[in-house]
């Protein structure tokens, strides 16, 4: 491994004490089948990745294998979430029956939503259920609006993670409002992960660039015309952005062109 | 038929020929081995107590399991 290669093994994502080297978290949902499911998270390289919990169908797809078939436990990190809640009591409900389905894993994302049109996050609700969360035991990565204060509270309640969304849930808007996202990291101790809204590469490293600690997406990579290819270059995309930002970018100077070959020596009769 | 009991899984009610324990009313939905959790009337059951706890008349049970999602 040459020396850049391993500055980024050695940058770890640290998330309730555990290290992990990928700071792109995937979406499992809206593939075409379990089979791109699987190459395409192996293409992004995450190690973490999320699963809804849902009411099994009785009577059907009998001999059909489980999506922690798919995405073994033993080899990813699996992040229960909270997906279609849209009460504190809903959410804590659905993640107390994900412990018991992944054998006591605390590790949890938590969302509810506000409305099903926007998908936006109920906040109110999200820091009852954080705060019953975390008195169970929980870790609790928790998805929010990009609101500061709202943020800080997450992070008093005891949330391992804060990830405020980028833009709504399944938009591929991109980062609508980086001033509030950097407001956010500046003062937040614990990882801020952007959560929601990414479209494309471009959007995943200004996210990393801005110094968010990871990326979680799912429908750019699902609903990319190749999810496989796009996984990749998601993984790409973050690794680079966040070279980009522990190398300390240039200063802008909106006046002032600075020419990048030598002034004298010029050829001229 | 006598003894038989309903039993809301999933919110639509069932009969049981007789009460089951949970390992039991798993093995008859084909469930037996599958990674689920069970609810039962809004409390998990663990997976150690499935073999010993008994369902009975009325009893609301969620049967839910992991699935593809963002």
């Amino acid at each position: 491994m040459n020396a850049p290669d391993q500055a980024v093994a050695r940058d770890a994502l640290v998330v309730a004490g555990k290290a992990y080297r990928s700071r792109l978290l995937v979406g499992t949902g809206k593939y075409r089948d379990f089979d791109e499911t699987r190459r395409a998270i192996e293409a992004s390289g995450a190690e973490i990745v999320t699963v809804a919990i849902r009411r099994t169908n009785i009577g059907q797809n009998k001999g059909e294998p489980s999506i922690l078939e798919v995405l073994p436990p033993s080899r990813y990190t699996i992040l229960p979430n909270t997906a279609g809640c849209y009460t504190a009591q809903d959410a804590v409900r659905t993640l107390r029956l994900a412990r018991e389905l992944l054998d006591g894993h605390a590790l949890a994302k938590l969302e509810v939503l506000g409305d099903a049109e926007s998908l936006y996050p109920n906040m109110p609700e999200t820091l009852a259920a954080a705060k019953t969360l975390v008195a169970e035991g929980f870790q609790v990565m928790a998805y929010c609006s990009d609101d500061p204060i709202l943020a800080r509270q997450l992070e008093e309640l005891g949330c391992v993670a804060v990830m405020p969304l980028a833009s709504l849930i399944g938009s591929g808007m991109g980062i609508i409002n980086p001033w509030n996202l950097q407001i956010i990291i500046d003062r937040i101790s614990v990882p801020v992960l952007v959560d929601a809204g990414i479209g494309t590469a471009s959007d995943a490293a200004i996210a990393m660039e801005l110094g968010c600690d990871g990326v979680l997406m799912n429908t750019a990579i699902a609903k990319a015309k190749e999810p496989v290819r796009m996984a990749h270059a998601m993984k790409l995309a973050v690794e680079a952005g966040r070279e980009a930002f522990l190398a300390g970018r240039m200063p802008k100077k909106p006046y002032e062109a600075s020419p990048s070959s030598p002034t004298d020596g010029l050829i001229q009769d | 038929m006598a003894g038989s009991i309903r039993i809301l899984v999933n919110g639509a009610p069932r009969e049981f020929a007789q009460a089951p324990t949970v390992a039991q009313f798993l093995d008859q939905l084909d469930l037996a081995g599958k990674r689920v959790a069970i609810e039962r009337n809004g409390e998990i059951v663990p997976r150690s107590r499935f073999v010993e706890e008994r369902l009975s008349e009325g009893d609301r049970i969620e049967v839910v399991v992991a699935v593809g999602g963002g």
